[in-house]
C-alpha cells in the first residue's frame, strides 16, 4: 500500500471527494441517511470559499444548486428516497436545461418515509424514470470505499462533460459504514471542467448541436445572454413547439449519452472468463456478491461477477454477451426485483435470469446468495 | 477466515460501547496499518436505547463488510444482550452470527440473564471496576477495551495505547492509560488461567 489509509463513512468520503472535484456550492435539507454529507460539507466548503445553504425543503434544494450550476459553480445536493421523490421535477428542469449537477441519493427503504436508518437499493428505477418525459440519465453506484471517493469525482467529471445532472445512488450500509481507506493524491485525481463558448456573444447558441452534441455552457454573468426554460426549446434557448426543433433537440439530449457509451459505462468483472453461472449485483450488495463468487469458486462452481458502477445507462451490450455466455445469472438487490427487470430485457431468453430480493432492511448476506446458487444448480 | 477478527460493543446508549468500537477500528487502521471497519448502530435514532457497533478487523481487504462470525461480543447492559448477542435468542434472527467458540465478556452487575449461554462468558462488574479503581465510571469502556485487547491481541498494545491517547480529551489521558492498564492486567491473569489462544489477526 502506497498510502496511509484514514478511516471514513461512505457519506464523509461522497464530501470530501465532491470537495475535490470542484464542489463550491451544496444546497440541501438534511435527511437520514444522507445528513452526514450535508453536515460536512457545510463544516468545509467555506474552508475553500465555497457556499452552502440549508434550503427550506429538498424542492428548493434542488432549484439552488441549479441556479448555482448555472453561474458557473459545481454544486451538488444529498437526499434520501422522500426527498428525491420531491427532487423528481427540479431534475426533470436540470435534464432539459442540461444543467450539470450531481444529485446524491443514499438508498433507504421506502416507499413515503418507508425505513429512515436501514439500507434499500428501491429507488434504482427511480434514478432511471423518476422525472417524467424522455431523458438521458446518468446514475452511478459503488460499493467500496475508495469507489465511493472516485465515482462521487466521476460524477462531478460527467455532469460538466456532459452537460447533465449526474445521480450517485449510495445506500445506508455503506453510508454509514467507517472504513479503512487510503485517498488519491490531489494530483492524481483527473478533473473535467464544462466546455465554454468560443464564439462572440452575439452569435452564440446554448443548445445548438455539436460535434460530441454537448454544446458549450456560457455560465451566468459572463455577458453571454440567454434564455433557460423548462419547456421546449429551440437552439437558442428560446420556447419552441415546432416539430422539427423539438425532435431534434430530443434526440441530441439522449445522443450525449448514446453516443459516448465507452467513456460513461464503468463495471467490475471476476472470474467471468470460464464462467457457466453469473451474478450481477451493484452497491453494498456488489460486495456480498463478489464474497459468495470467491466462497463458491473455491468450492468448484464456475460462477462470476459482473458488477456495474454505471447503472443507468445499462450496460446492455455487455449484459447480452454474458447471457450468451451463462446459463444463469443471479440479480441479488434489497428491493423487489428492478435491476433485474433490465438483465432479463438483454438476456433475451438466452440465459434464465432468478432475483434474490429482500426489502427488510437488512443486507442480503453472501450465504443467502450463495445457498440460493446451490439450491437451483 | 482466520485472517479477520469480528467484534461487537453494545450498550445502552452513554456508556461509550460505539466510541471503544471506533477507538479500536482507528487502532488497526492508524497504528498497525491493518484493514478495518466500524460500523455503529444509528445513534440519534436509538438515544438511550440500546446500541451496538460492530467491528471488522483483517490483514485482507475487507469484502463483505457486516459481520457474520463474531469472536468477542461486550455487553454493557441486559437490554443490550437481549438484542445483540448474536446467539439462537428467539427474535434474534438477523443477528445469528457468533461462531461457536466466541469470547462473550459482559458486566455482570449488567448482564446477569443469559437466553442460550455462551460456551464463553467473562463475568466482570466492569463499571464497579471503573469506579472502585479510577473514581468514575466513565472510564469503563476504555478498561474493556483493555480487557479485549488483552485477550483477543487483535491489534498491538501499542496501537491501542495510542489509539487511546488520540481520542482522550485533554487531561484526561492519565486517567485513560490507567482504564486500558486495569484492563490488561485483568486480560493477562484471565489467559494465564484459562489459557485461550490469542486470535491475532
Amino acid at each position: 500500500m502506497s498510502k496511509r489509509m484514514e478511516l471514513y463513512s461512505g457519506n464523509e468520503l461522497v464530501a470530501e471527494a465532491a470537495i475535490a472535484a470542484g464542489c463550491r456550492f451544496f444546497g440541501g435539507y438534511p435527511i437520514t441517511p444522507s445528513s452526514e454529507i450535508a453536515e460536512r460539507m457545510s463544516k468545509f466548503l467555506p474552508q475553500v470559499g465555497g457556499r452552502f445553504i440549508q434550503m427550506e425543503d429538498e424542492i428548493a434544494s434542488m432549484g439552488a444548486i441549479i441556479g448555482a450550476s448555472l453561474a458557473g459553480e459545481k454544486s451538488m445536493t444529498a437526499t434520501s428516497g422522500p426527498g428525491f421523490s420531491l427532487k423528481q421535477e427540479n431534475l426533470g428542469f436540470a435534464m432539459i436545461a442540461e444543467v450539470p449537477c450531481v444529485i446524491v441519493n443514499v438508498m433507504r427503504g421506502g416507499p413515503s418515509t418507508g425505513l429512515p436508518t436501514a439500507p434499500s437499493q428501491s429507488d434504482v428505477m427511480q434514478a432511471r424514470w423518476g422525472t417524467h418525459g424522455d431523458h438521458p440519465v446518468i446514475a452511478l453506484a459503488p460499493s467500496y470505499m475508495r469507489e465511493i471517493f472516485d465515482e462521487t469525482v466521476r460524477a462531478f467529471n460527467l455532469a460538466e462533460k456532459y452537460r447533465m445532472p449526474v445521480i450517485l445512488l449510495l445506500d445506508e450500509v455503506i453510508a454509514h459504514l467507517h472504513e479503512g481507506v487510503a485517498l488519491p493524491e490531489s494530483d492524481e485525481i483527473e478533473i473535467v471542467n464544462r466546455k465554454k463558448p468560443t464564439v462572440s456573444r452575439e452569435e452564440y447558441e446554448p443548445y445548438a448541436d455539436t460535434k460530441d452534441h454537448v454544446p458549450p455552457m456560457a455560465n451566468f454573468f459572463e455577458g453571454y445572454r440567454y434564455h433557460v426554460t423548462g419547456l421546449s426549446h429551440n437552439p437558442k434557448g428560446l420556447p419552441s413547439t415546432d416539430f422539427e426543433v423539438v425532435h431534434a433537440i430530443q434526440v441530441r439530449r439522449q445522443k450525449k449519452i448514446t453516443e459516448h457509451l465507452d467513456d460513461i459505462l464503468k463495471w467490475e468483472e471476476r472470474s467471468m472468463e470460464d464462467a457457466e453461472i453469473a451474478i450481477i449485483a451493484y452497491g453494498s450488495i456488489g460486495r456480498s456478491a463478489t464474497d459468495a463468487v470467491e466462497h463458491l469458486r473455491a468450492e468448484g462452481v464456475k460462477i462470476g461477477l459482473f458488477r456495474p458502477l454505471t447503472l443507468w445507462p445499462f450496460p446492455e451490450k455487455r449484459v447480452a454477451e454474458i447471457a450468451r455466455q451463462v446459463k444463469r445469472i443471479f440479480v441479488p438487490e434489497m428491493n423487489l426485483g428492478q435491476l433485474v427487470l433490465e438483465v432479463e430485457r438483454m438476456a433475451k431468453g438466452d440465459a434464465e435470469v432468478i432475483g434474490i430480493n429482500q426489502v427488510g432492511g437488512v443486507m442480503i448476506r453472501p450465504r443467502e446468495i450463495v445457498s440460493r446458487v446451490k439450491e437451483v444448480a | 477466515m482466520s485472517n479477520r477478527v469480528e467484534l461487537r460493543f453494545s450498550g445502552v446508549g452513554g456508556q461509550g460501547a460505539i466510541l471503544a468500537g471506533a477507538i479500536l477500528a482507528e487502532a488497526a487502521v492508524y497504528f498497525d496499518g491493518k484493514y478495518a471497519l466500524q460500523s455503529p448502530t444509528y445513534t440519534a435514532q436509538v438515544r438511550g436505547g440500546a446500541t451496538k457497533v460492530d467491528v471488522i478487523i483483517s490483514s485482507d481487504p475487507i469484502i463483505f463488510p457486516q459481520t457474520s462470525e463474531i469472536n468477542f461480543y461486550l455487553a454493557f447492559a441486559q437490554r443490550a444482550y437481549d438484542r445483540f448477542y448474536g446467539g439462537n435468542n428467539p427474535g434474534n434472527r438477523f443477528f445469528r452470527d457468533m461462531t461457536e467458540d466466541a469470547i462473550v465478556l459482559v458486566d455482570s452487575d449488567l448482564v446477569t440473564n443469559f437466553n442460550d449461554p455462551p460456551h464463553r462468558v467473562i463475568k466482570l462488574p466492569i463499571l464497579q471496576l471503573a469506579l472502585k479503581e479510577l473514581g468514575r465510571t466513565v472510564f469503563s469502556n476504555v478498561l474493556a477495551l483493555g480487557i479485549v485487547t488483552g485477550i483477543t491481541k487483535v491489534v498491538s498494545d501499542e496501537a491501542i495505547v495510542n489509539a487511546v491517547k488520540r481520542r482522550a480529551p485533554r487531561g484526561t489521558e492519565e486517567m485513560n492509560l490507567k482504564a486500558l492498564n486495569i484492563g490488561f492486567n485483568f486480560a493477562k491473569k484471565y489467559m494465564e488461567q484459562k489459557s485461550i489462544d490469542p486470535v491475532t489477526v
